[in-house]
């Protein structure tokens, strides 16, 4: 490595600066952790969506997802641990002008907020999930969570995980979401369309994203770097839209099934909640 | 043995031409763009930033074709690309 | 529900009504303006819930069950940022699972009103009896460095009054405002008379464009202006301890900036923010201290005391939170002795000790809860601290 090297730097701005509070870049997340790269697909998938922006609303809860919102340019609320969805779901019926999201880790969505989630999709609440699943909580140092691995290594599994993890995209659907995908951090173009979708769809939508840990879950696993991560996910990742979720359970080190499993349509809390109205208006009183 | 069908139309078509473009200081060297660059167009280099990170650098600038996955797969939002020239080629979406 | 009929204008109540302590206080909050009610059924505050989901779709505003008291709180906070006053209604358990987001609130400093219809605990305890030991919790529940506004209500005219207070001072303070009611005063049925109007204390907005706003940049009164969600402000809300922008920054220095002017914003007015109530309380050589509905039997007592020829004097916290210790230490040098009846183990009585500094004796009456008071064990204390 002795090339001439050539300075790219300019003093331009980067295509999604607008959508970023760059001023607290660089953000905290470690090197080769993919929820960077998440965040970026979602912005882009806002672009996409033609949404008006100035009525989008971003809600995180705590972990290192958790600090998504602080890094979005527009309304964004970090709440307390595992809250994110009911917190999300007073601004969503307070306002029915915004469209609310919900960025968060798997440990904050689907451990301690994990009957929030299950509830939140039961009443097809309009919103978006979109839950960074990187297998532990890593902003407390690496310890078990609701997806990791059975048999997996963590700071609080250190023999092995010896509990069964929650397959998101099954736990969705059961709970009655009507839109759930399931991508990586390496599928950048089909996330940043699933997020499209799942912005524009209507009643709540989930998608997960598996995202290397390099500092943690990967590094106690002997999965390797970030890089590693993406490798596997290109070598392991089984593309299967329509599959029933139940089909989609992830082993550690086995293949990752990937796609759009639910895309249906089902009266949100709002449709019925306007029915209501309609029928009071129509009563004699 | 590869039966590779050519586009009726590869004549007529010209490739997007592109530029990369680094913000060195938010780089944290975790090689994606190097590695899932569809062209090759990055390779890693020797120069780091204040960070301690080694920066990726255009060793094949000729090659881009300003697809932008480089951006987007960045999860620093330190990489992008734009046209070259910015005349021949529209912009990306 | 009401034994007379009033003119309903756009759907709130105006008039005389025949109403229970729970039904006034969701009438209350419905005349402050509140249009978002999220909770879960709960002993003896179900009542406010069941009140709300018949009343919210008549006024356009929502109802909501959530899942549990935890997502109540939540809910109430998110619908507060999205632009709604907004309430939710519980009782001890559920009191319990509201603290760690009554801080989230205190942090992001969002209006809200958060009701506690207390019942004997701990733990679920007597559900449909009372009880009045949640006063510490409601000033020391949620971790942290912090003042709180509780207000206490002693009858169900009095619930519809300081529920809308409530509304008005969370609005003007940024902050949740808890009201400490009890089992006996939410399913007591007495007249309430709902006002043709109540005060309105509108959300303080910021006067000025998007690019200019910080979020949590405080006027000289310490308290910021709020943009809700939707206006284009793109504020960012934390629960971290964050700067004027409303970025996290997580050092000594934004600690102190921030949580000393979150605890000064209460304390610098508590003039405005303290209600008392006193009779008799000038020339008086006992003076009889509590809230609720214990204030209630206390001022029978007082009445008695009066009748055998005793100095005493009624002093009744509508403001429990901030303590207002100025008063009760002016009072404390007069006087020979404060009897503080509660229905716990003494909470506020300390804080009366504290505030007299010594200057006073003071006498708790204790109960565990379940049942109330006779007048005559308060006259008791009064003719033993009278001697």
């Amino acid at each position: 490595m002795s090339q001439v090297e050539k300075p790219t730097v300019v003093p331009l701005e980067h295509p999604r600066e607008s959508l970023l509070r760059e001023e607290r870049l660089p953000h905290i997340w470690c090197s080769g952790c993919g929820i960077g790269t998440a965040l970026n697909c979602f912005i882009g998938a806002l672009e996409r969506s033609g949404l008006p922006l100035d009525k989008v609303a971003i809600v995180s809860g705590i972990g290192c997802t958790g600090r998504a919102a602080g890094y979005i340019k527009l309304d964004s609320f970090h709440t307390t641990h595992g809250r994110a969805i009911p917190f999300a779901t007073g601004l969503r019926l307070a306002n029915p002008e915004l469209k609310v999201v919900i960025f968060s880790g798997d440990g904050d969505l689907i451990a301690i907020g994990g009957n929030h989630f299950i509830h939140a999709a039961r009443r097809n609440i309009d919103m978006t999930v979109i839950c960074v699943n990187n297998f532990n909580y890593g902003m407390t140092g690496g310890q078990a969570g609701p997806t990791t691995p059975a048999m997996a290594k963590t700071a609080t599994s250190p023999y092995g995980n010896s509990e069964h993890p929650f397959n998101l995209p099954y736990l969705a659907a059961a709970s009655g979401a009507v839109y759930v995908a399931r991508w990586t951090t390496l599928h950048v173009r089909r996330l940043e369309r699933a997020l499209t979708e799942a912005l524009l769809k209507e009643g709540f939508s989930f998608v997960e994203v598996i995202s290397p840990c390099p500092t943690y879950f990967d590094r106690m696993n002997r999965l390797g770097e970030g890089l590693d991560m993406m490798k596997f996910y290109r070598e392991s990742s089984e593309i299967a839209h329509g599959l029933d979720p139940r089909k989609a359970d992830i082993d550690l080190g086995g293949k990752i099934i990937v796609g759009k499993f639910i895309d249906i349509e089902k009266p949100t809390y709002l449709d019925f909640q306007q029915e209501i109205q309609a029928r009071m208006e129509g009563e004699p009183s | 043995m590869n039966y590779w069908r050519k586009p009726l139309d590869i004549e007529r078509i010209k490739l997007p031409r592109g530029k990369v473009y680094l913000i060195e200081e938010r780089c944290k060297g975790c090689n994606f763009c190097i590695e899932f660059c569809p062209v090759g167009v990055l390779a890693a280099s020797e120069r780091f930033n204040a960070k301690g990170y080694h920066l990726p650098y255009p060793q094949n600038e000729e090659a881009c074709t300003n697809c932008g996955l480089c951006e987007v797969i960045c999860p620093e939002f330190a990489i992008y690309s734009l046209p070259r020239d910015g005349k021949e080629e529209e912009p990306r979406e | 529900m009401g034994r007379k009929k009033s003119p309903v204008s756009e759907g709130i109540l105006k008039g005389e009504f025949f109403m229970s302590g729970d039904i006034a206080c969701a009438e209350g909050a419905l005349s402050a303006g509140c249009r978002f009610f999220a909770g879960y059924p709960i002993t003896p505050a179900t009542e406010i819930a069941e009140r709300m989901a018949e009343r919210m779709p008549q006024l356009g505003g929502v109802y909501i069950q959530m899942e549990d008291e935890i997502a109540s709180m939540n809910a109430v906070l998110g619908a507060s940022w999205g632009g709604l006053r907004a309430m939710t209604a519980t009782s001890g358990p559920g009191f319990s699972l509201m603290m760690e987001n009554l801080g989230l609130g205190i942090m992001t400093e969002t209006p809200c009103v958060l009701v506690n219809v207390q019942r004997g605990g701990p733990s679920t305890g007597l559900p449909t009896l009372v009880g009045q030991g949640d006063m510490m919790q409601a000033r020391w529940g949620t971790h942290g460095v912090y003042e709180i506004i509780a207000l206490s209500p002693s009858s169900p005219q009095e619930f519809f009054d300081l529920t809308v207070r409530a509304f008005n001072l969370a609005e003007k303070y940024r902050i949740p405002v808890l009201v400490m009611a009890d089992e006996v005063v939410g399913h007591m049925t007495e007249r309430v008379v709902i006002p043709e109007e109540v005060p309105y204390f509108p959300r303080r907005k910021p006067n000025f464009p998007p690019g200019d706003y910080s979020s949590f940049q405080p006027g000289e009164d310490l308290i910021p202006p709020m943009a809700n969600a939707g206006e284009g402000y793109h504020i960012h809300v934390t629960g971290l301890t964050h700067d004027e922008r409303g970025y996290p920054v997580t050092d000594e220095i934004t600690q102190e900036r921030l949580v000393r002017r979150l605890v000064e914003k209460i304390r610098g007015y508590k003039k405005d923010i303290i209600i008392l109530e006193e009779k008799g309380v000038e020339g008086a050589e006992v003076v009889v201290c509590s809230y609720g509905i214990s204030a209630r039997v206390g001022l029978w007592a007082v009445e008695l005391a009066r009748r055998e020829g005793i100095k005493a004097g009624m002093l009744r916290l509508l403001t429990v939170w901030p303590f207002p210790q100025e008063r009760i230490r002016e009072v404390a040098s007069k006087v020979k002795a404060f009897v503080v009846p509660e229905i716990n183990y003494g909470q506020i009585a300390l804080e009366v000790e504290r505030s007299t500094g010594g200057r006073a004796e003071v006498i708790p009456i204790s109960h565990m809860g379940g049942g109330l008071y006779e007048p005559e064990d308060i006259l008791k204390a009064i003719r033993k601290a009278a001697r």
